[in-house]
């Protein structure tokens, strides 16, 4: 036990600023200043992978490691889509998805935020919008904000998700 | 040596070394994959081709080297098949209830080819994927779509008997992670069974390759998974570059295999941390998430991204790299080696993380060898096999990685394996950064001649991806299957599983860390 405390002072807090939100990134407007206000000071968020390759995946499960540390924004992420507020969507909807992915988000009380991740969840990406492949997430949910990047980088999904609660930029 | 035999036959492959292929029929079909079972040989990749004719192929994995067969199907069939396919399809999109009719119009017309179940258990859900992409179908008991999802009433196999309860999990699971179904059969907390159901992410990749210039068809197999993207894109461009008989750079050759360890010590560094926090070791995921993020920034300063999604083109590398960024890189790692030893013994030291670790997930080497499962999970069960020493392509034929190989198969012997191999990635990683040599970073790549074959194989960090392509004409693709060893080991968790309570899943599943997507294809 003594070496592991000594190993946890040696590194310290290595915790980053978080950074601006981005007004570009934002989709539509739908939630009112108030509720927004609330949000921006506890969220919880529902991670929904409907088709990706997993390379999001890794970028966001980076959101919990201590230089961005989501968690000291007072953002987490919950294990079921009735605890959410948001719903962060990675990937081209796969058709095997869809029905997944509509029954989250219905199950996803009101006020709720979705967050579209990376190139496929933006447009489809590289998998297009053919066949099996849905396409982009907003083809199947509405979407508020869109991320683009393949994978984006934790900074830029901070920024989404900042922009999605709309934080005052400073 | 009846395998001898049939590699005598053979002809040369392109691409990856020691690579033949064999075309056959029915009865020597058959009769060579039970001499390659019988001499001990695995099953690496089953697919089919829909090209004209119709041809089912199955690749092995044997001394060596890797051995191909292909049976094509009889043109009257190709109507056939095409026809069951489109009618499986057309049912599924309708909704309809009656998808049973359509495939029992196509099963009455009977099995297409031998299956290989019997002899290669992983065959099963291989030749179910291919009957629902391309309705060709195997002469085996299991027929259940395994990727047609619209297709009614899947039916999971059911334990009888007093207190036996279902618990369902998926596809969306409690944390950050890809869908996939797990039916357990549980008496209290013991699980009695498991059974897997995956293809909730199925893009129709195989398909979308056919769209795609053959030139380009690299940055598709980079998004077949993101976290063994160095692999995949590796193992398509040394198929193309061998098809088209480009010979590769040495210094391209050195620094694609410098991109592939750090993809080994990025996902083992990941796996680790995570590991230790579904023990309840928080402390573990909290200093490996740092020592990834470190060496992800160290990696994105010499090559422009922190994820090598776009790193390799067809004749090399995309970018170059600079000395100074890749003495940054080399003093990273030399942390990342110095800070995991010293870590791993604070794992070793700690009694709550080796009481969880140690005979969880126990998957017996007998076991592995007769489901033939590969790669990491493999080798921590007595199954030595890693293709840059059994098969090596350059650079590996140079700088030889060292083989690590338990024998306990529980997640403690997977979590110590990763430990090994990424104290010798690390060692790798720095060989190859001292010793880079001058020259060009990229080759020139031709279209190949239509009708051309080749085959792709590199040792990703869950182990061999296999990757086997075909020209058309125009420069463009007739047919590629890209393959997962996850294909082969997802069913042997199944069986690690067995005794162990329901709440020691997410440990036992993340010792394994198999890939979802890129077997859904």
């Amino acid at each position: 036990m003594l070496k592991t405390l000594r190993r946890i002072c040696a590194v310290g807090i290595v915790t980053e600023p978080a950074p601006e939100p981005d007004a570009l990134l934002r989709v539509r407007d739908s939630l009112d200043a108030r509720i927004r206000a609330v949000l921006g000071r506890a969220l919880c968020i529902r991670h929904v992978d409907a088709g990706s390759c997993n390379g999001c995946e890794l970028e966001i499960q980076a959101l919990h490691n201590p230089f961005y540390n989501l968690e000291g924004l007072g953002i987490r992420f919950v294990a079921s889509p009735r605890h959410a507020d948001l719903l962060l969507v990675t990937g081209p909807v796969a058709a095997n998805m869809e029905g997944a992915l509509r029954r989250v988000y219905e199950a996803t009380p009101d006020p709720k935020l979705v967050v579209a991740l990376g190139d496929c969840g933006c447009t489809g990406g590289v998998f297009g919008e053919l066949g099996a492949s849905r396409g982009r997430v907003s083809n199947i949910i509405p979407v508020d904000v869109a991320v683009p990047g393949c994978p984006p980088s934790p900074i830029r999904i901070m920024q989404g998700i900042l922009t999605a609660i709309g934080v005052p930029e400073r | 040596m009846p395998l001898r035999k049939w590699w005598d036959r053979a002809r040369d492959i392109a691409g990856a070394p020691r690579v033949r292929g064999l075309a056959v029929t029915h009865d020597p079909w058959q009769q060579a994959a039970a001499d390659i079972a019988a001499g001990g040989g695995r099953l690496l990749a089953m697919w089919a081709s829909p090209a004209d004719p119709p041809a089912v192929y199955a690749a092995f994995l044997a001394d060596r080297g890797v051995l191909v067969l292909e049976l094509p199907l009889p043109a009257a069939r190709a109507a056939d098949t095409a026809g069951a396919a489109d009618t499986a399809r057309a049912a599924d999109t309708a909704g309809a209830a009656d998808t049973a009719g359509a495939a029992g119009a196509a099963g009455a017309a009977g099995a297409d080819y031998a299956g290989l179940q019997g002899l290669y258990p992983a065959a099963s859900r291989m030749q179910r994927a291919i009957f629902d992409v391309w309705g060709i179908r195997a002469s085996d008991h299991d027929q259940r779509p395994w990727l047609r999802h619209a297709a009614q009433g899947y039916e999971f196999v059911r334990v009888a008997g007093d207190g036996v309860h279902e618990i369902a999990v998926g596809p969306v699971h409690a944390g950050t992670i890809e869908p996939g179904h797990f039916r357990f059969s549980v008496v209290g907390e013991k699980v009695l069974r498991l059974e897997e159901r995956f293809g909730y992410t199925h893009k129709g990749i195989e398909r979308r390759f056919t769209q795609l210039p053959i030139l380009e068809g690299h940055r598709l197999a980079a998004r077949i998974a993101g976290d063994s993207t160095i692999a995949y894109s590796w193992a398509y461009c040394q198929a193309l570059e061998g098809m088209s008989g480009c010979r590769v750079p040495p210094r391209a050759a050195m620094l694609r295999a410098l991109m592939l360890e750090l993809e080994r010590i990025a996902n083992h560094l990941g796996d680790v941390g995570a590991l230790a926090n579904d023990a309840g070791f928080a402390f573990g995921l909290s200093q490996f998430s740092r020592l990834k993020e470190e060496l992800l920034r160290a990696v994105a300063q010499l090559f422009g991204q922190r994820y090598l999604l776009d790193a390799l083109v067809p004749g090399g590398v995309r970018v170059d790299v600079s000395a100074t960024p890749a003495r940054a890189l080399a003093t990273r790692i030399a942390a990342v080696r110095r800070e995991a030893s010293g870590l791993r013994a604070l794992y070793e030291d700690h009694a709550g993380v080796r009481d969880r670790f140690t005979g969880a997930g126990i998957l017996a080497p007998e076991l592995a060898g007769r489901l033939g499962v590969l790669g990491l999970v493999g080798r921590a069960s007595g199954q030595a096999l890693d293709a840059r020493v059994d098969l090596p392509c350059a650079p590996y034929d140079a700088f030889v990685p060292v083989k690590c190989v338990r024998q306990q198969g529980d997640v403690a012997a997977r979590v110590a394996l990763r430990f090994d191999e990424l104290e010798q990635s690390c060692r790798l990683a720095d060989a190859l950064l001292g010793s880079l040599p001058a020259g060009a970073h990229v080759g020139t790549v031709q279209p190949p001649l239509p009708g051309s074959f080749g085959i792709g194989l590199i040792e990703g960090w869950r182990g061999p991806v296999f990757v086997a392509l075909e020209a058309a004409s125009g420069g463009t693709i007739r047919h590629c299957h890209p393959h997962d060893p996850s294909w082969q080991n997802w069913p042997a968790l199944e069986h690690a599983i067995l005794g162990n309570i329901v709440a020691d899943f997410p440990l036992i599943n993340k010792s394994f860390s198999l890939a979802y997507s890129a077997v859904d294809l």
